[in-house]
Formats: C-alpha cells, structure tokens, sequence
C-alpha cells in the first residue's frame, strides 16, 4: 500500500490540474464572454465543421444503400398522399359530370355519387392531415448523426457507425458535462444575483444592476445549450410598455429572446426548480406570475395584462400567444387575449434549424427533464430571429383579426405555414362553425338549384 | 414520430398484408409511421377518439360515418391491419391486376365493386342491402346540416330513391345503386394516390 502512495499523489495533483486548467477555460471562453456579451465565433466554426461532416454522411448512407440494393426511406416533409386543391364545388361537378349519361344544362340538384367527394376526402385527412404532422418533430431530408432521427439505420458501413460512435461520444462524454456545468452557473447566478439585487432600494442602479444580472445569466444558458442565434433587424426591437409576441416551439424560447433584450415575463407559477428561479426574479423586476388558479380567469390575467402595459416605464411583456408548442413548421391560432389590451405589439419569428438539434418540446411524449437531456446531447440548437416592425390594432379590426394579421406577418417572416388550426386543440374536439361552413356549401349547391327548378 | 425508426420488420405480417391489400411495402410503411403518429399515446391501437382528433375529418359532414367504417361490428379497437384493409379500398386501380387476375382469388379489396360497396354501406346503417327513403334522409341531413327546410330535403331525398329505384320497393339496392353509376369513373374518384 505505501508503494501506491507517490502514485496517487501524483494521479490526484494531475486531476486537480486538468480540472484547474478546464475551469480556467470554461470561464476565459465561455462565462467571461458571457458576461459582457461577446463573442469568439467558436461556435459558429463548430456550425460549418458539422454541416461538412454531415453532408459526408449522407452521401455515404446513400451509396451504402445502393450498393446493398436498400431502399432507402425518406420521411417525406409534405404529406404522403398526392392531392389536388380543388374547391368542394367543381370537385363534385366533375364527379356528377363523369357519372351522369343526362345533358346537363342545368346541374341536377342532388346525385347519389355526391357521396365520393366527402368520403374521399375524409379518407384522405386519415392518411394525411395538416394539422396531425404539426405535433411531432419535423423530419429531417439528410442525417444528422443523430440516431434519434434516422430511419436507415442499419448497419450500412463501418466507417459510418464508426463516425457515428464518435459523435455519441462527444456529446455524452464531453459536450454534455460542460453543458450541465454551465447550465448550473447560469441558474445559480440568477437566482443569486437577483435575490441580492432585490434588497437593493428601487431605484435607477437597481434597474440597471438587474437588467445585466438577467442578461448575463440568460447568456450564459445560451451558451449552456450552444444556441447559435442570428438576430435579424435589431432596431425593431420591443421597447417598454409594449407586447413582443413570438411563436412558439419550446421552453427555450424564452432563454434566446430574454438573452437579447430585458423583458416581463409572464406565466404560470410552478413548483420545484422552476418556482425557486421564478420567486427569485420577480425580487429584482416586476415579473407576471399568475397563480393556477388564477389562470382561468380570463378576465384577472387581461386586467393584470393592461395594468402591466398602462404604466409605459414598465418592460415589454413577452408572451406566446400560441398556448402551445408546435413543431416550427407552421404557425396556428394566437389566442386573442394579448391582443384586446390595446397595447402596441412587437411581433418575433424564431426558425429553428433542424440539422443540427430539434428543439421541439412534444409534451405528451417527453417530461422536462428528458426534454433538456435531449437538448444538451445534440449537437447545437441553431435559430434565426427576426424583430418584425411594430403593429397596432386599426379601427375597423377587432382582436381576432388583429391576431391574424400578426400571425401571418409572422408566418410570412419565419417561412411557416399560416394554419387557421387552433394548436389547444390537440387534447380536445374541433368545434363546429369548421363543420358548418361545409356544410353551407353543399347545400348551396343543392337548393339554389332546387330553386331554379321549382320557379321554372 | 420522428424519432422512431420504423422498419418494414417491426410492422407485424407485412407479408400478409401486401397479398391482402395489394399496397407495396414502401406504401405500407408509410401507412405505419401514419397509424403510430394517429396512436399519440403509444396503445398499439386506434380508438375512435383517436381519428375525432383529426380536425380536418371532424369538420368533413360524414366524418362520423366514415370513422365507423373503421369500427365494424361495434368493436373499439383498430389494429394495424384493420387500417390498411380499409385504406386498400382507396387504392388506384392498377391495368395490370385487371388482366392478369386470378379469378379463383378473391376480389382485390380496391376493385370497382369493392369501392361501390364501400360508398354504398356509407348510406346504408341498417346493413339490411338496401338505402331506404329513410337512410337517405339522413345521410343527406348530415351533408346539408340545418341549412335546408325538411320538406326540400324530403322532396330531393324521394326524387333520388324514384331514379334509382327499378323493382319498386321504395329502396335502392346494392345493384340498383352500382346500376346508377355504371358510368361514373369510379376507379378515378374513390381512389388515393400514395407517394412513393
């Protein structure tokens, strides 16, 4: 035992000095940069280093599989069945015209073979539907090394699996570690930083102190998730006493646009970690938290809302209007609450990049903690933000239309399907105005035309 | 959905079901990511609240009837292979089958008459054969909602019976209904295209 002494000294000095210099690195890299919010473009080298190694692997998937004469499967992004957009109307007329042997020079009021065009389309909404797709991860064209998103992953060649070992590797046994350790800085920080900050007399120093407590710690989680983001159009952003609305596709919304700016937060009070960080923010800046309960109360979170908005010194608000996460292929409903209060609104595009991480939170499939297991084992998170210029409410609009106005401005901006869907929805039944309108159509066509006959 | 690979291995009797509904594997594949994407909470099975979720099959004014052709027989539980026995009604009518059937095999499931019976049991709820002035009604106040008087609708639904109607009994039968459409292009109408 006394020979292993000299050795295990020797083994624990050297632990302790890599573990110095790693520190040391972590701070002089990463947290320092952070702080001041400045950047080294490392991560943008990693981004350019990834798309090579990628586009190799595809290529290589694809000759691997011609060559053992695989079919290779690709996910197809825009629905599996081919489909004509024709209108309820000249559909049925065709079906009418291809069945019926009469001259037509008055269309017949009612056929039995009218039945096919409800009966195929509805058997076409079972196969594919635009809403359904919307609420699971988008599929990727190409592959990403990522086993999570591979259809074809069989053995294929080695030098692939070879590559693809190494990328587990680093993502479990380096990225992940030193994304964890960042993550801790950052909340702790937070949580420090604005409990202290709170004891301070309100004031203009204690604004000041606690607007760079949150954007330092909000930087460094950025950072904790290597998000690459490119902020567009930075003079468009929200200013005070105004509404910044976003879509929305994840938790992690919030960290990328609070890095940029100083907002109120809104939302509901949780419990755990997350009711720890929310209690400690609102010490220093005067957050919207709404109890559970509270929360159904439309007319409570409205009131609060404009209250919050009326006094123009307070922050802008950030809010999801959403009320859900989608898959950031497309944009649904914004509810229209955030939208009646009258205040001016900044709208916000956030595209993410699925290559290289699918920052989509599928709620019904993962809990939290899972969720940020798999951020902080891909790659990177990589998102395009775009400040859209501000919009009012006209005279003549009411909130619903002033709602869609800014979803498709958003929708337009962030290269998102405008959907008419609304996202709630996805745990309850469609009501039936959608039902109605159908049915108003066809019977236009059967009874005006019933009505020409009559009068003739 | 994304992240679950989906090999044709992993679809039970993939074999069995290509001979049954005619789908090619690549189809059928497809036809499986679409079933566990529709089956959000993983049970291996659909309920009909699985396909009343779909928004655009809830506002369709027969979406009800057209989930039930789904449920035969009151069952609550749609496997895998009762998905695609349906769906293969639906499938475009290849010229080659046409020639070079076996007429000792039964009929393909997408075949012209297959198709006619799938519409035809759309009207007929009772399953008695037969599309009574009664069955009409109904199916036609599912498509018209409340948007038309019930004597307009009475008119149209005994005008369309009497045309159909040959032997007198006041309801269209099966042949009597196939008999009305001999000249529609069904194959063309009651068919989806699946990408490859």
């Amino acid at each position: 035992m006394f020979l292993l002494l000299p050795f295990d000294n020797l083994i624990v000095s050297l632990l302790g000095i890599s573990l110095t210099v790693l520190f040391t690195l972590l701070l002089v890299f990463i947290i320092v940069p952070a702080i001041f919010g400045v950047s080294f473009g490392i991560r943008k080298l990693y981004m350019k280093t990834l798309l090579k190694i990628f586009a190799w692997a595809t290529l290589r998937m694809e000759r691997g599989a011609k060559e053992n004469h695989h079919q290779l499967y690709k996910p197809y992004t825009n629905g599996i069945i081919a489909k004509d957009p024709t209108s309820l109307e000249e559909e049925i007329k065709e079906i009418r015209r291809s069945g019926s042997s009469k001259a037509l020079d008055n269309t017949p009021e009612f056929e039995l073979s009218d039945i096919f065009y409800f009966c195929r389309k509805g058997m076409e909404t079972i196969m594919d539907d635009e809403v359904t797709k919307r609420f699971s991860a988008e599929e990727l064209e190409s592959w990403n090394l990522l086993s999570r998103t591979n259809y074809n992953f069989h053995y294929i060649s080695l030098r692939l699996t070879v590559l693809w070992g190494l990328g587990v590797l680093i993502r479990y046994c380096f990225l992940l570690p030193l994304r964890i350790a960042l993550a801790f800085t950052g909340i702790s920080l937070l949580v420090v930083g604005t409990t202290m900050v709170g004891y301070l007399p309100n004031g203009r120093f204690k604004e000041f102190l606690s607007k760079h407590v949150h954007l330092m710690c909000y930087r460094i989680c950025v950072r904790a998730l290597t998000a690459i983001i490119t902020y567009h159009d930075r003079k468009n952003r929200p200013r005070d006493g105004g509404i910044c609305v976003a879509n929305h596709t994840s938790p992690i919304d919030v960290i990328i646009l609070a890095s940029d700016g100083y907002y109120a937060m809104v939302g509901q009070v949780h419990g755990g970690l997350m009711g720890v960080i929310q209690r400690a923010m609102v010490k220093a800046c005067p957050h919207v938290w709404f109890e559970r309960s509270e929360v159904k109360d439309r007319h409570l979170v409205a009131r609060r809302l404009t209250e919050h908005v009326q006094d123009k010194s307070k922050l802008p608000i950030l809010i999801f209007p959403e009320g859900t996460c989608i898959n950031n292929t497309s944009v649904m409903m914004f509810k229209k609450g955030s939208f009646e209060i009258g205040a001016t609104v900044y709208p916000v595009a956030i595209k993410y990049d699925p290559q290289f991480g699918d920052a989509f939170y599928n709620s019904s499939k993962y809990g939290m903690m899972t969720y940020l297991l798999r951020m902080m084992t891909s790659w990177a998170i990589v998102c395009s933000v775009w400040y859209l210029p501000p919009m009012t409410r006209q005279a003549e609009e009411d909130a619903v239309q002033f709602a869609n106005r800014v979803k498709s401005a958003i929708a337009r901006q962030g290269g998102l399907v405008d959907l008419l869907w609304d996202g709630g929805l996805k745990r309850e039944k469609v009501k039936d105005t959608f039902k109605e309108e159908q049915q108003k159509l066809y019977s236009k066509m059967i009874v005006g035309n019933h009505e020409d006959r009559s009068r003739s | 959905m994304g992240s679950r690979s989906s090999h044709a291995a992993r679809i039970p009797d993939v074999d069995s079901l290509r001979r049954e509904t005619g789908f090619s594997q690549a189809s059928l594949r497809r036809l499986y990511d679409r079933f566990q994407a529709l089956d959000r909470t993983g049970k291996g099975y659909l309920s009909r609240l699985d396909l009343q979720q779909i928004r655009a099959l809830a506002v369709n004014p027969l979406g009800d009837r057209i989930i039930d052709s789904f449920f035969p027989d009151g069952s609550l539980r749609l496997d895998f292979p009762g998905f695609v026995r349906v769906l293969a009604h639906f499938r475009p009518v290849d010229e080659e089958d046409e020639g070079n059937r076996d007429p000792k095999e039964p009929e393909p499931l997408n075949s012209r008459m297959n198709k006619l019976r799938f519409a035809f049991q759309l009207y007929d709820l009772d399953r008695d054969g037969k599309i009574s002035r009664h069955e009409m009604l109904q199916a036609l106040r599912l498509m018209v909602g409340v948007q038309v008087t019930e004597e307009q609708l009475e008119s149209i639904a005994d005008r369309t019976v009497q045309e159909a109607d040959e032997d007198g009994d006041g309801a269209v039968s099966f042949l009597e209904f196939a008999k009305s459409l001999e000249k529609m292009n069904i194959e063309q109408k009651m068919s989806i295209r699946i990408l490859k």
